[in-house]
């Protein structure tokens, strides 16, 4: 089984878990996946990987409670035990030394943002980091990603804290700079991939996205991650997670990530109605 | 001269049927369709058999089950006995019994069959390998270790059928599995009211027993590599990885929401439990009407799982006409009695959808039968204008699947055919690598479960001879 041995809280409704998976810890590298089962009837979910440790054998994960199986992640403590915990998934990133890179997370999607600033700092590359939230006090783990950057921006909804907007004019303050950037590396809401990927368009900027789209093997069986990029169908799985972000079509890809949002309401609606009546 | 005036009495018996449940009840429920003989019934059916001297039925299974003699005992009523005569050769024959296409292996050689209708082989498999699996299991007898080790990529027909002889041979063997429980296809493929996966499960408890190590969430070609399992002592490796790959038709429309691959259609319904949903967290959807493209076993298990899930109209969804529909006659006399319409002669184009992102409907192109081509089978060609629009809310594509390559590309000096498939000598079924051997449908392409088990016990008799050879 594989144990949660750390929880903690990032922000409301965003939790850290560090999970004992020794085989996967020695194998994983940045911008992979692993899929998850919480327990015996849970569904197997998609989660990109923030850290590893090859020595204690661990994967750091973090999950935002926003569908039903992702609200009973964040309900686990340290001393459970996930189902089933595989992993490594997908092609990991391709890493080397571009020069200046940004990396954009937001929202949770900081954390498998993380990895990737990293591997390319030990690659020799300037990282300038911009992360997002809607809130100063929505924003995860940016301690984490100043020590694994050369330079960070934040850039918050309301202002709170850095630029006020959205990640698009936190880069647009990079640029602005005069950085000369080679790569641009995005993760985080499809909205906001694809916010940039418009942004970076017209600057002919080469820009790497994540996508997170529904699955269920994680091995190429099944098709449900099935994304348009440059008019081809790929399966996110086996093909991705990372993407040319201008070639991808955000639209389309927005569409299919709701195609089980009735059943995604009944199945929290339940969970909640269950958690306060204290009873299941 | 006897066994010819018995033969000639034994072909007016006619073959006992094999008690259903009622279409119109079991089209609604997911339990299994087929009742299966009573003691009685299958006494009555195994005394038909003529216990032939050089029995033909043998030569038409590929695992090459010891047919007269389990038969024989149930004839006897030493059901436990035949029960055990099928282990000998099956390592899974509760399976076979209901699964395997009988019409077209042993029971199409039965003597029986040529003047009348021939033993009913398949239902006596499942009958006595059920009442095997329900009486007192029997201590298996650890042969002598050999002191070699076998890594088996795939927990599927063929490496649970490779598994299987191996131990019996006395090799330690780890099977590695991709998804978090063993069984392959047996469990997310074929639907429950076809294959309960308690029996799935039951038969592979007993591989256990037998000293059979199961590895589940081990996606070989990503946490380890066959290379890497050959370096860190196993003597040999067996891929058994499947047909994993879903193809679609390549048309307009086919990445919207309401059109699935058969397998993630399955798995969901399946492997996922999804018909059990919320109970399971794994939700699946059917609209009121429901397209099934293709016309093979497993579509019609796609068919018939819409059907359960609550669909009103299920149609499929065929180029060519009846007489070439892959599918097992059974499964399209079952499919038929459940409801599910068919619609021949006809090719989907293309898939129309909402602003939304939704299916609206689906528009087909009606097809006749001409000239016979390279097949043997009349082509089918598309009436010209002959277009037509259906309402449809789901479609599931059920054309086939192509070998998964995550094993194969992580596998330097494998060597593959054009379409992917691994190439195996056609004796011991070892690759071009060394100690590296390959059976099933990543070798064959996607065929049925037994030919897979068959694959996967030619290749342990294959391994048992490489392990011995090295010693």
């Amino acid at each position: 089984m594989y144990r949660v041995v750390k929880k903690r809280l990032l922000s409301t409704g965003i939790t850290l878990l560090d999970v004992e998976a020794p085989a996967v810890a020695a194998k994983v590298e940045p911008g992979q996946f692993v899929i998850v089962r919480v327990d015996e009837l849970g569904e197997r979910i998609p989660l990109t990987v923030m850290n590893f440790d090859r020595e204690k054998g661990t994967i750091t994960i973090v999950v935002q409670d926003v569908g039903y199986s992702s609200a009973l992640i964040t309900r686990m403590n340290e001393g459970d035990e996930f189902q089933d915990f595989v992993g490594p998934l997908g092609v990991a990133s391709e890493i080397e030394n571009h020069g200046t890179v940004v990396c954009i997370g937001g929202g949770v999607g900081i954390a498998p943002i993380h990895p990737i600033a990293r591997a390319l700092k030990e690659a020799g590359n300037h990282v300038i980091s911009v992360l997002g939230s809607r809130s100063a006090d929505l924003m995860i783990l940016e301690e984490e990603m100043r020590a694994v950057s050369s330079e960070v921006v934040i850039a918050t909804n309301d202002g709170s804290a850095g630029v006020k907007g959205f990640v698009t004019d936190g880069l647009a303050q990079v640029l602005a700079q005069g950085h000369d950037v080679k790569v641009i590396w995005a993760i985080g809401p499809m909205v906001m991939m694809k916010a940039v990927v418009e942004y970076t368009r017209p600057l002919g900027i080469k820009t790497i996205v994540s996508m997170n789209p529904i699955m269920v093997d994680g091995t190429g069986m099944c098709g449900a991650c099935r994304i348009s990029v440059g008019n081809e169908t790929k399966f996110a799985c086996v093909d991705g997670p990372e993407f040319d972000g201008h070639l991808v079509d955000f639209d389309l890809a927005m569409k299919r990530l709701a195609f089980y949002k009735d059943e995604e309401n009944r199945a929290k609606a339940r969970l909640e109605c269950d958690h306060e009546g204290g009873h299941h | 001269m006897a066994e010819k005036v018995e033969g000639a009495k034994k072909v007016k018996i006619p073959r006992h049927e094999m008690p259903c449940q009622d279409p119109q009840v079991r089209a609604h429920n997911f339990e299994e369709v087929a009742l299966g003989y009573t003691q009685e019934m299958a006494v009555e059916e195994a005394k038909r058999c003529l216990q032939c001297k050089k029995p033909l039925c043998v030569t038409g299974c590929p695992v090459e089950v010891l047919i007269p003699d389990f038969v024989k005992q149930i004839a006897q009523g030493d059901f436990q006995e035949a029960g055990k005569v099928l282990k000998i050769k099956n390592s899974l024959p509760a399976v076979c019994g209901r699964v395997c296409p009988q019409e077209a292996q042993c029971e199409s050689k039965c003597i029986l069959g040529i003047k009348g209708e021939s033993v009913a082989i398949g239902r006596l498999e499942r009958f006595a390998a059920d009442f095997g699996m329900k009486s007192e299991e029997v201590e298996f007898e650890k042969p002598v270790q050999s002191g070699k080790r076998v890594a088996i990529i795939g927990a599927g027909p063929a490496g649970l059928a490779c598994a299987g002889d191996l131990a019996k041979a006395g090799h330690a063997v780890t099977v590695l599995e991709a998804l978090h429980v063993a069984g392959g296809v047996l469990m997310y493929g074929i639907p429950q009211f076809r294959l309960p996966k308690e029996i799935v499960q039951t038969e592979i408890a007993n591989l256990k027993k037998m000293g059979v190590e199961i590895l589940t969430n081990q996606v070989v070609g990503k946490v380890t590599s066959v290379d890497e399992l050959m370096e860190n002592g196993y003597d040999a490796v067996f891929i058994g990885t499947g047909a994993g790959l879903p193809y679609f038709m390549d048309i307009p429309g086919e990445n919207l929401n309401g059109v699935y691959s058969a397998n993630e259609f399955l798995t969901r319904t399946n492997l996922m439990k999804g018909y059990k949903f919320p109970d399971y967290a794994t939700p699946v959807k059917v609209g009121k009407n429901v397209a099934v493209l293709g016309a093979g076993n497993v579509a019609m298990d796609s068919a018939r799982t819409a059907l359960r899930l609550g669909a009103e109209n299920v149609y499929i969804i065929y180029r060519r006409s009846r007489d070439e529909m892959p599918a097992r006659k059974e499964e399209l006399e079952h499919a038929e009695e459940e409801g599910i319409q068919f619609r021949l002669l006809t090719n989907p184009v293309s898939i129309q959808g909402d602003e939304r992102g939704w299916i609206k409907s689906l528009t087909c192109l009606r097809y006749e039968l001409g000239e016979p081509d390279a097949s043997g089978r009349r082509a089918p060609v598309a009436i010209q204008g002959s277009e037509f629009e259906i309402p449809m809310d789901t479609v599931v594509v059920a054309i086939g699947q192509g070998p998964n390559p995550l094993v194969t590309t992580s596998t330097p000096g494998l060597e593959l055919n054009r379409r992917g498939n691994i190439v195996a000598d056609d004796e011991t079924l070892m690759t071009s690598k060394p100690g590296v051997f390959a059976g099933g449908d990543i070798v064959t392409g996607a065929a049925t479960v037994i030919l897979a088990m068959g694959a996967g016990k030619k290749a342990a008799a294959g391994i048992d001879q490489y392990l011995k050879s090295q010693s």
